[in-house]
C-alpha cells in the first residue's frame, strides 16, 4: 500500500474533477464538454457565452446548485466519518454513530409534519442533530467508566434507536398523502430539490466545521492514540474531544439538513482515502474532501441517470457501503488474528 | 530536577490501590519499580505520569505539584513509554515519533521542519532512521519498543517513565533496551520503569522500588535492595541466586 501524498491528493482531485464533468455533462439534457467550458468560463470572464440558452441554464441552475451541494454534501460526510473514526480509534464508525443524523433526521420529520417551510425543516434538523450528540455526550460522561469511549459508542447507538422510533411516530402520525410521502423522500436522501438558496445554509456550517478540523489536524492524529498517550503526550483530551465532536456533529448536521439522511459515505471515503495517503490526518483530511466530494457527485449521477425515475442516494449508497463494510470487517478480523 | 511522590494515596474513585507512598527519582538516575501482579507498579506510575490524580499526597516535579503544570507543560518534563500495543491506524514510523512533539507546538501547528530534526535525531539514537518511512504496525515488537522510546525522547524530557519495557520482548531485544535505559540516563534523564524481572533491575537500574501489596516492602540502591531474600519477601515464592566466581556479579532464577 503506497501512501504517498502528492499521488493520492492527485488522484482524488482527478476523481473530483471526473465527478464534475461526468455530473455536468450527463442527464435529461445532454451538455458537450465543450458547451460546458464555453459556459463556465464565459461565467468567469464576464463574457457573453455562444452556447444556447437553455444549455446555459442547465449547467448554471439545474445542475450547477446540485453539483455545488453534492460536492459539499460528500466531502462534509468524508471529513467527519474521518474525524469521528481517529477519534474514537475505529475505522467502523461513521457520522451516524453520535445520533447526529438520527437526531437531524427526527427534526426534519417533525419540520415536515408541522409544515414548516424549508428553512424551518433545517433549522430543526440542524438544532436535532446538536441535540442528540449533546445528550448522547452527556449521557455517556455520566456513565462514569474505564473505558469511556465505548460507552459513549454504545450510548450512541441507544439514542438512536429511540430517535428512529420518534421518526416511525411521526411518520406513523403524519397525512399519509402529502407529509409521508416527502418524509420518506427526505429520509432516504437526495439533492433532487436543491436550488442555489440552499447552498448558503449548507456551505456556512460546513466551512467552519471543517476549518476547525482543519485547524486541529495534528491534535487528530494524538487524538487517535489512546487517552493516557495523548495526555501524556501534552493533549488536553477532554476539552480536544468536545471540540471535535462538536464540529464533526456541526458539518453532519448541516448536510443531513440539505441532503437528508445519506448513510455510508462517512465510513467508506474515509477508507479509500487512507489506502491513498494513509492515516496522518494533515493528508488524511483534505484528500477525504475531495474524495468525498468526487465520489458522492458520481453517485448523485449514477442517481438521477441510471433509470427513468430518481433512485434516492441513501439506498445507492447502502448499496455499495454494506458490500464494502463487510469486506472490511473481513480484512481486518485478518489483521487481528 | 526530582520528580518525586509524597505520601501518595493511590488508586481509583472507587478502589484504594496504596497508600503511604514516598518515591523520588532525580535526574540522571534509574529507578525500577518491582512487585508482583496487582501490588500497584502501574497505578503508582500513572499518578506520577499526572495521568490519574493521587487520592492524597501529592505527586511533584521539584517540589512543585503536578497540578501546577498545565497538561503541556507536564509533558515537556516528563515522558511516558506505554506498553507495546497494536495501534488502530497504519501511522509511519516518522509520524509515530513526531506525535512526541506535540507539546513543543501550538494548538493548531503541525510539526516544523526543527521537530523533524529533533524527531530524526532521536531515531538515529536508536538505531532505527531506516524505519521512518515504514508504516508503525507493520514492524516488529522489539523496533515498536524502540520507536516507543524515540518518541518520548522526542519530547525532550527530562524524565521518562517506561510501563514494561520488556514485557513483549525477545531475549536480544530486551537486553537493547537495559542498555538504552542506561545511555539515556547518562545523558541526564531521570528514567523509571516496572518490570517483572528483577535481572532487568540489576543491569539497568541504580535504585530499585519494591511494591506490595499498596505499600513500599524496600527501597534503595539495587545491591542493598535486591537480596534473596528480600525477593523472596516480595513475591512469596522461593527464588535461587547465581554468582559469577570471577567477577561477583549475580542473577536471580525463580523457583
Amino acid at each position: 500500500m503506497t501512501q504517498r501524498f502528492i499521488p493520492g491528493l492527485l488522484i482524488a482531485t482527478a476523481v473530483l474533477v471526473a465527478g464534475l464533468i461526468v455530473a455536468f455533462a450527463i442527464g435529461r439534457y445532454p451538455v458537450g464538454l465543450g458547451e460546458l467550458f464555453d459556459v463556465l468560463w464565459s461565467r468567469a470572464s464576464g463574457r457573453p457565452s455562444s452556447a444556447p440558452e437553455a444549455t446555459e441554464n442547465v449547467i448554471l441552475l439545474v445542475r450547477g446548485p446540485r453539483v455545488i451541494a453534492a460536492v459539499l454534501v460528500g466531502a462534509a460526510l468524508a471529513v467527519a466519518g474521518a474525524a469521528f473514526q481517529g477519534l474514537f480509534r475505529n475505522p467502523l464508525v461513521s457520522p451516524d454513530i453520535l445520533g447526529a443524523s438520527s437526531g437531524a433526521a427526527l427534526g426534519a420529520v417533525l419540520g415536515i409534519y408541522f409544515s414548516l417551510g424549508v428553512i424551518g425543516i433545517e433549522l430543526l434538523a440542524f438544532g436535532g442533530g446538536l441535540i442528540a450528540v449533546a445528550a448522547v455526550y452527556g449521557i455517556g460522561s455520566a456513565l462514569q467508566s474505564r473505558d469511556p469511549i465505548l460507552v459513549l459508542v454504545l450510548t450512541g447507538v441507544v439514542v438512536g434507536a429511540l430517535l428512529g422510533a420518534g421518526v416511525g411516530l411521526v411518520k406513523y402520525l403524519a397525512d399519509p398523502y402529502n407529509q409521508l410521502p416527502a418524509m420518506t423522500f427526505w429520509l432516504l436522501g437526495s439533492l433532487a430539490a436543491t436550488n442555489a438558496g440552499d447552498l448558503i445554509p449548507l456551505a456556512g456550517p460546513v466551512a467552519l466545521g471543517t476549518i476547525v478540523l482543519v485547524a486541529l489536524r495534528w491534535r487528530m492524529n494524538v487524538m487517535s492514540l489512546p487517552e493516557e498517550e495523548a495526555r501524556a503526550l501534552g493533549v488536553a483530551t477532554g476539552p480536544m474531544r468536545i471540540a471535535i465532536v462538536v464540529a464533526a456533529t456541526l458539518v453532519t448536521s448541516a448536510s443531513v439538513a440539505a441532503s437528508g439522511v445519506i448513510g455510508w459515505v462517512g465510513l467508506v471515503v474515509p477508507h479509500l482515502a487512507r489506502a491513498l495517503v494513509g492515516p496522518d490526518f494533515p493528508k488524511l483530511l483534505p484528500t477525504c474532501a475531495l474524495l468525498g466530494g468526487g465520489y458522492l457527485l458520481l453517485i448523485d449521477t449514477l442517481a438521477r441517470t441510471m433509470a427513468p425515475i430518481e433512485i434516492p442516494l441513501g439506498i445507492l449508497t447502502a448499496v455499495i457501503g454494506t458490500p464494502f463494510f463487510i469486506w472490511l470487517l473481513a480484512s481486518m478480523q485478518r489483521n487481528w488474528s | 530536577m526530582t520528580l518525586a511522590g509524597r505520601n501518595l494515596t493511590i488508586g481509583y474513585s472507587d478502589r484504594v490501590v496504596g497508600r503511604g507512598l514516598d518515591v523520588a527519582l532525580k535526574q540522571g538516575e534509574v529507578l525500577a519499580l518491582l512487585g508482583p501482579n496487582g501490588g500497584g507498579k502501574t497505578t503508582l506510575l500513572k499518578t506520577l505520569l499526572g495521568i490519574l490524580k493521587p487520592l492524597a499526597g501529592e505527586a511533584q516535579i521539584d517540589g512543585r505539584s503536578l497540578d501546577a503544570f498545565s497538561i503541556r507543560d507536564r509533558a515537556r518534563r516528563v515522558a511516558y513509554v506505554p506498553q507495546v500495543h497494536n495501534p488502530t491506524f497504519a501511522f509511519t514510523v516518522e509520524t509515530v515519533v513526531l506525535m512526541g512533539r506535540t507539546a513543543h507546538g501550538g494548538l493548531f501547528s503541525r510539526p516544523s521542519s526543527r521537530d523533524r530534526e529533533v524527531a530524526n535525531r532521536a531515531l538515529d539514537e536508536f538505531g532505527i532512521g531506516h524505519l521512518k518511512e515504514r508504516a508503525y504496525t507493520m514492524i516488529s515488537g522489539g523496533e515498536r519498543q524502540l520507536v516507543l522510546l524515540a518518541r518520548a525522547l522526542a519530547q525532550e524530557p527530562q524524565f521518562i517513565v517506561l510501563d514494561e519495557p520488556t514485557a513483549s520482548l525477545d531475549f536480544g531485544n530486551q537486553g537493547k533496551v537495559m542498555r538504552e535505559i542506561r545511555a539515556l540516563a547518562a545523558s541526564g534523564l531521570g528514567v523509571l520503569f516496572t518490570t517483572h524481572d528483577p535481572n532487568h533491575a540489576l543491569r539497568a537500574a541504580d535504585r530499585a522500588y519494591l511494591l506490595r501489596d499498596g505499600a513500599c516492602v524496600a527501597e534503595g540502591e539495587v545491591k542493598h535492595v535486591l537480596t534473596s531474600e528480600q525477593l523472596q519477601e516480595l513475591y512469596r515464592a522461593p527464588i535461587e541466586r547465581l554468582i559469577d566466581a570471577t567477577t561477583g556479579a549475580s542473577a536471580f532464577l525463580p523457583g
